[in-house]
């Protein structure tokens, strides 16, 4: 049974509109520690803007977001900065500074944010790229780097952070098919560390393996959720259960 | 001819004492005008509203009026009317400074502008607030993919500053038109002039584009500028 002190994450009815465009429609999401949640749904459903809102790079327009059961106020910058700095995102194309080197990439929040000494964000940061496997490419610019390594450097900055939880906004998206697998791989990693996730994600293997929960988003409302056991179950006729359809007959058709 | 020769060559270290007041206008001009450049630009693509048009009237105003203007404008006008009493130096440094400002101010604009967006929410999403994510992800990448237009902007105050000699300050034009009107030497004295600030552009923009070489980011080419 899930506690109220277990969870370390709740955002209660949250909403967010663009110029009359209503993109999320109060939706509420909790999390347990070591809890992972996967978003899936049609292109357009909200499920980047549920990720962005959750910390806060697009403040709500009304609801409400606890984390370890303190509430943000959305009009106080610090508590914007303190939410960002403990709910690590990693998004679709990277972006990753260009500037700097693997190890730069991850050391500048260290140093400016964390404010540790360049040699202990140096440390840290070679940690981190050890642990996704760069440990060689620390000199390496973001443009020297194949896809699969830059999106395994994305995960690395964002750890390096020690973030509480982790929002995975479709992370093998903009990869090459050959190049996906090693992504998968790290992400496993994380899931047997026990990293609290939300991953929105159109890869079947991580809906089938890491998902505790499904949460099926359209219209910017979660139509339904529910662990994958239940609503992947053969014979169902769940809107998941359809939608994984489709994705396993494109990856047939692809593979 | 000769004689026209040794006029030159007897008033070249005259002239040449002139080319530092130039380069001193045009180092401060466009320090002047990389710092106002900036935090414009930064003001134009971040700001509020208020902020922009504000912004938005300062760079039409320099861009429309012609530099002459508004150094008469600046120094027989407004510094009188405030009462302050700047040196030809600085008055002609401060009118530059502030017109490059604005050219500059539209050249990071369209740099920030051209920089993936998702960088800045990156560094914003690691805990950086918006100071420090323009401070350290923004500003080190659109610096540098500005050298280039930067450069154009450089050769073009050096041919402006020549106009500090309506006011009064020895730079290069004002030395050589002082000599050229006591001995009539008036061709060649002028193409002398020309070949120093030919020079002095050709000296910059190879010095700039070494700059920009030597910060180029490896593996890495930068949208529009090649």
């Amino acid at each position: 049974m899930m506690t109220e002190t277990d969870q370390i994450l709740r955002v209660t009815d949250i909403s967010k509109s663009f110029g009359g465009n209503t993109i999320l429609n109060a939706v509420s999401v909790k999390l347990a520690k070591g809890e992972i949640k996967v978003l899936i749904g049609p292109s357009g459903g909200g499920k980047s803007t549920l990720l962005q809102c959750i910390n806060c790079l697009v403040v709500p327009d009304a609801g409400a977001i606890e984390l370890e059961n303190e509430t943000i106020d959305f009009r106080r910058k610090q508590d914007l900065y303190r939410l960002r700095q403990q709910v690590g995102m990693i998004f679709q194309d990277f972006n990753l500074f260009d500037h700097l080197t693997a190890l730069d990439n991850i050391t500048i929040a260290l140093r400016r944010v964390k404010k540790m000494d360049k040699n202990q964000a140096r440390q840290r940061a070679r940690l981190e790229l050890d642990q996704v496997g760069l440990g060689d490419k620390e000199a390496l610019y973001p443009a020297q780097l194949s896809g699969g390594q830059k999106q395994r450097l994305a995960i690395a900055r964002a750890l390096a952070m020690d973030p509480k939880i982790l929002l995975l906004d479709e992370p093998t998206s903009a990869l090459d098919p050959t190049l996906i697998g090693e992504v998968i791989a790290v992400i496993k990693g994380l899931a047997v560390k026990g990293m609290t996730m939300i991953m929105a994600t159109h890869q079947i293997s991580l809906i089938y393996n890491l998902a505790d929960e499904i949460l099926f988003m359209e219209n910017g409302r979660i139509v339904e959720q529910g662990p994958p056991a239940a609503l992947l179950a053969a014979g169902n006729t769940s809107r998941s259960q359809g939608f994984c359809d489709r994705l396993n007959e494109l990856a047939e058709v692809d593979g | 001819m000769p004689h026209a020769l040794s006029v030159v060559f007897d008033s070249l270290p005259y002239l040449l004492q002139g080319s530092f007041l130039t380069i001193g206008i045009v180092v401060a001009a466009m320090c002047l005008g990389l710092v106002l450049g900036i935090c414009m630009a930064v003001g134009l693509v971040y700001g509020n509203r208020f902020v922009k048009y504000l912004l938005t009237a300062y760079v039409w105003i320099f861009r429309g009026v012609p530099v002459v203007v508004l150094l008469f404008l600046f120094y027989f006008g407004l510094f009188n009317f405030l009462d302050l009493q700047f040196s030809a130096f600085t008055a002609v440094t401060i009118v530059l400074g502030m017109t490059t400002g604005a050219y500059q101010a539209n050249i990071f604009r369209g740099a920030i502008l051209s920089l993936p967006k998702g960088q800045f929410n990156a560094a914003i999403g690691l805990g950086m607030s918006e100071l420090q994510a323009i401070k350290n992800i923004v500003l080190p990448q659109i610096l540098r993919m500005s050298i280039p237009a930067w450069s154009n902007e450089y050769s073009i105050i050096l041919k402006d500053s020549a106009l500090a000699f309506v006011i009064g300050a020895p730079e290069i034009m004002a030395r050589t038109q002082f000599v050229a009107s006591r001995t009539y030497q008036h061709l060649s004295l002028y193409i002398t002039a020309g070949i120093i600030y030919f020079l002095l552009t050709w000296a910059g923009v190879i010095a700039l584009r070494r700059l920009e070489r030597h910060l180029r980011i490896p593996g890495y080419s930068h949208q529009g500028n090649q």
